[in-house]
């Protein structure tokens, strides 16, 4: 089932959750919502869920307007950030609970019904929970239960908010690639909600790069990562430092030095240039180099991370260098910078 | 297993350095005698608290109510069974049942109600809603029974209109259950409220997307979410819907064998200087409080753990 949300805006009491989002989702994809705390990602995934009714804009599955339908004529399937389980009622029974509650004619028989929850349990790999209550539980154990009874309806969308979000770091990775491969077994289209853009990159098909109830930008991970459409996905995605700098015919100018023509197409003026930890290398020859003076030096996985402050504003950026070099330099030092990213300032 | 592990190296420490092991460890025994909780009051400030507690309860309470007991079989158990088998104890024994048989059940579908409007959903005028439900607990219950009477009696706004059609509610059995509803309609929804509001409508939300109506999700899901505290509310308020006075005084008219609830008829015992047969009544009053009170905390004692689970998930 592809969806396809146009110019939907959603505003609380006059404050505008979602300002004009449009976004086509493909049959059987896997799509991540990214954004920092606030940009609308919850709005957007409870409007498509039918959960919150926009203030304008439209919601299509498929070619049905969505919006003509009730919650439960879309049959979707919802996973909510903190699960909402039915405490009362065992794994089984919250798992069954979209089947029994369906009108006479639709509902398969009790047994038919028992065996669904069962496989379910299986594919969840937790078969030998079915009579606990949900209290009795992990996080992680819980998350699976609420998946798994979110597709017991066999709901054409699949929409997780912060499926993760409550789980430790160990946890949250098994479940990730659970998930992945179930999404490569089941192909239910799913749309999920996180903000951590590690679990974003490696999940998903594409990512929809979210900031105050915008869509900044969709592609592929490698495409956000490498061309990031705007300054806010530059420095969002991914380690980044900016400087200030000014272009004048194509070249680049920080504190009145030349950088070389790295901006050739963009206007004249100011401008903001994003590099990345791995964008800068070590140089003995200044022409076009950066120099700053090192402040701290950290240890960061495989590399080692030297923050320079640059220039008279002592702009801070960071320099990743491979750790085994063994090398802790002070003082002044020079990098040259081998890839960045221009944007006009306004 | 385990205590051959903890067993073995004591056994062969040399005496000295067992000696300084000893002092040592009664010397930490010693620093935890003396080390306290932070919160803890010193013991004789906590024996004064515990002991005026329990003092002042045993005063108001437990004495009038032992008092009540012992005087209503002072006389022996046939005067005790000869003043409930009176008819005109018979008559406030049935009508007292009759009125918790409304009130009750009225009152938990509007408690019900109300709770779910106010923890639900947003709307104007629900911190003024909120208000109104603690009104019985504020005012007299004689002002509810004297407001009764003004709308309905005789004299009354509506009271009239009402004869003219051939119904009576003052000084009959639908004013004393208005008014024991009035006084009684806190109950249930002071204690739903707090406990909706805490789940919020998270769970109605699943059970809606996994496609449930609206009214399965009530029967499924709000209604076995809160059905303790329900219960709970529901025994309070008979408790006190059985005990009602003073809005059931005003509005009832005294009239014995007719309108006289139990509370009304061991006034009139009493005034009438019937003493074992007002105590008579009293006790069985005071009785079906107990039990109502006894249910309560025997359910708390065995689902409390369940409970708590299931709040704190
Ligand atoms: N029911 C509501 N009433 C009023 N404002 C709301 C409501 N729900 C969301 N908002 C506001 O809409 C904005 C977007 O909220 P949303 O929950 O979609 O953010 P989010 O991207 O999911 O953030 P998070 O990562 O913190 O979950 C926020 O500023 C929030 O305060
Ligand atoms: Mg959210």
């Amino acid at each position: 089932m592809d969806i396809s949300v146009r110019r939907l805006c959603k505003e609380f009491d006059r404050y505008p959750a979602l300002n004009g989002v449009s976004l086509e989702v493909g049959s059987g994809e896997l799509i991540a919502l990214l954004g920092p705390s606030g940009s609308g990602k919850t709005t957007l995934l409870r409007l498509i869920a039918g959960l919150e009714f926009p203030t304008s804009g439209s919601i299509y599955f498929g070619k049905e307007d969505a919006s003509q339908k009730s919650v439960q004529e879309r049959n979707v399937g919802f996973v909510f950030q903190h699960y909402a389980l039915f405490r009362h009622m065992t794994v089984i029974d919250n798992i069954s609970f979209g089947l029994r509650v369906r009108g006479r004619r639709n509902r398969p028989s009790d047994a038919a019904i028992r065996k669904r929850a069962s496989d379910l349990l299986d594919l969840i790999q937790l078969p030998n929970v079915a009579n606990r209550f949900p209290h009795q539980l992990s996080g992680g154990q819980r998350q699976r239960v609420a998946l798994a009874r979110a597709l017991a309806i066999e709901p054409r969308v699949l929409l997780l908010d912060e499926p993760f979000g409550a789980l430790d770091a160990k946890v949250r990775k098994e479940l990730r690639r659970w998930l992945r491969e179930l999404h490569e077994r089941t192909g239910h289209t799913t749309i999920f909600v996180t903000h951590d853009q590690e679990e974003a990159m490696e999940m998903s098909d594409r990512v929809v790069v979210m900031s105050q109830g915008r869509i900044e930008q969709v592609g592929t991970p490698d495409e956000i990562y490498d061309r990031p459409a705007s300054p806010f996905v530059f420095s969002f995605i991914g380690d980044s430092g900016e400087l200030a700098v000014t272009i004048d015919r194509g070249e680049v100018f920080l504190d009145g030095r030349s950088l070389g023509p790295l901006a050739e197409g963009l206007p004249d003026g100011r401008a903001r240039m994003f590099l990345r930890p791995h964008d800068l290398e070590i140089t003995d020859d200044p022409a076009g180099a950066i120099s700053g003076e090192v402040a701290t030096v950290r240890r960061h996985a495989a590399t080692r991370r030297i923050e320079i402050a640059v220039g008279e504003k002592r702009q801070r950026i960071e320099v990743a260098v491979p750790a085994t070099r063994g090398f802790v330099p002070e003082g002044t030092q020079t990098f040259r910078p081998v890839r960045c990213r221009l944007f006009p300032a306004n | 297993m385990l205590r051959e592990v903890s067993a073995r190296p004591v056994a062969p420490v040399p005496r000295p350095r067992f000696a300084r092991l000893a002092r040592r460890r009664s010397a930490d025994a010693a620093s935890a005698r003396r080390w306290q909780p932070p919160t803890t009051e010193r013991p004789l400030a906590r024996w004064l608290l515990i002991a005026l507690a329990l003092g002042f309860l045993g005063f108001v309470l437990v004495i009038p109510l032992v008092l009540v007991f012992v005087e209503a079989l002072k006389s022996g158990i046939g005067v005790y069974v000869a003043a409930l088998a009176d008819p005109d104890a018979l008559a406030a024994i049935r009508l007292t049942l009759l009125i918790s048989a409304i009130a009750v059940p009225a009152n938990l579908v509007f408690g019900l109600a109300a709770a779910w409007a106010i923890a639900k959903f947003q709307f104007v005028g629900k911190s003024f809603l909120i208000t109104l439900i603690d009104l019985p607990f504020s005012v007299s219950p004689v002002i509810a029974g004297l407001v009764f009477v003004l709308l309905f009696g005789s004299q009354g706004y509506f009271g009239p209109w009402l004869s003219d059609l051939g119904i009576e509610i003052v000084f009959a059995v639908p004013g004393i259950a208005l008014a024991t509803i009035f006084v009684t309609f806190p109950f249930v929804a002071r204690e739903l409220i707090p406990l909706m509001q805490e789940q919020g409508s998270g769970d109605e939300e699943a059970a809606i997307s996994l496609g449930a109506s609206g009214w399965k999700t009530f029967w499924l899901v709000t209604l076995p979410n809160v059905r303790w505290a329900l219960l709970y509310g529901v025994l309070l308020c008979n408790a006190r819907a059985m005990g009602e006075f003073g809005a059931v005084s005003v509005i009832s008219g005294h009239i014995r064998g007719v309108t006289d609830t139990m509370p009304l008829h061991v006034e009139i015992l009493y005034n009438e200087y019937a003493f074992p047969a007002a105590f008579a009544v009293a006790s069985l009053l005071a009785l079906l409080a107990l039990v109502t009170l006894s249910i309560k905390s025997f359910l708390e004692w065995r689902h409390g753990a369940s409970l708590k689970a299931q709040r704190s998930l």
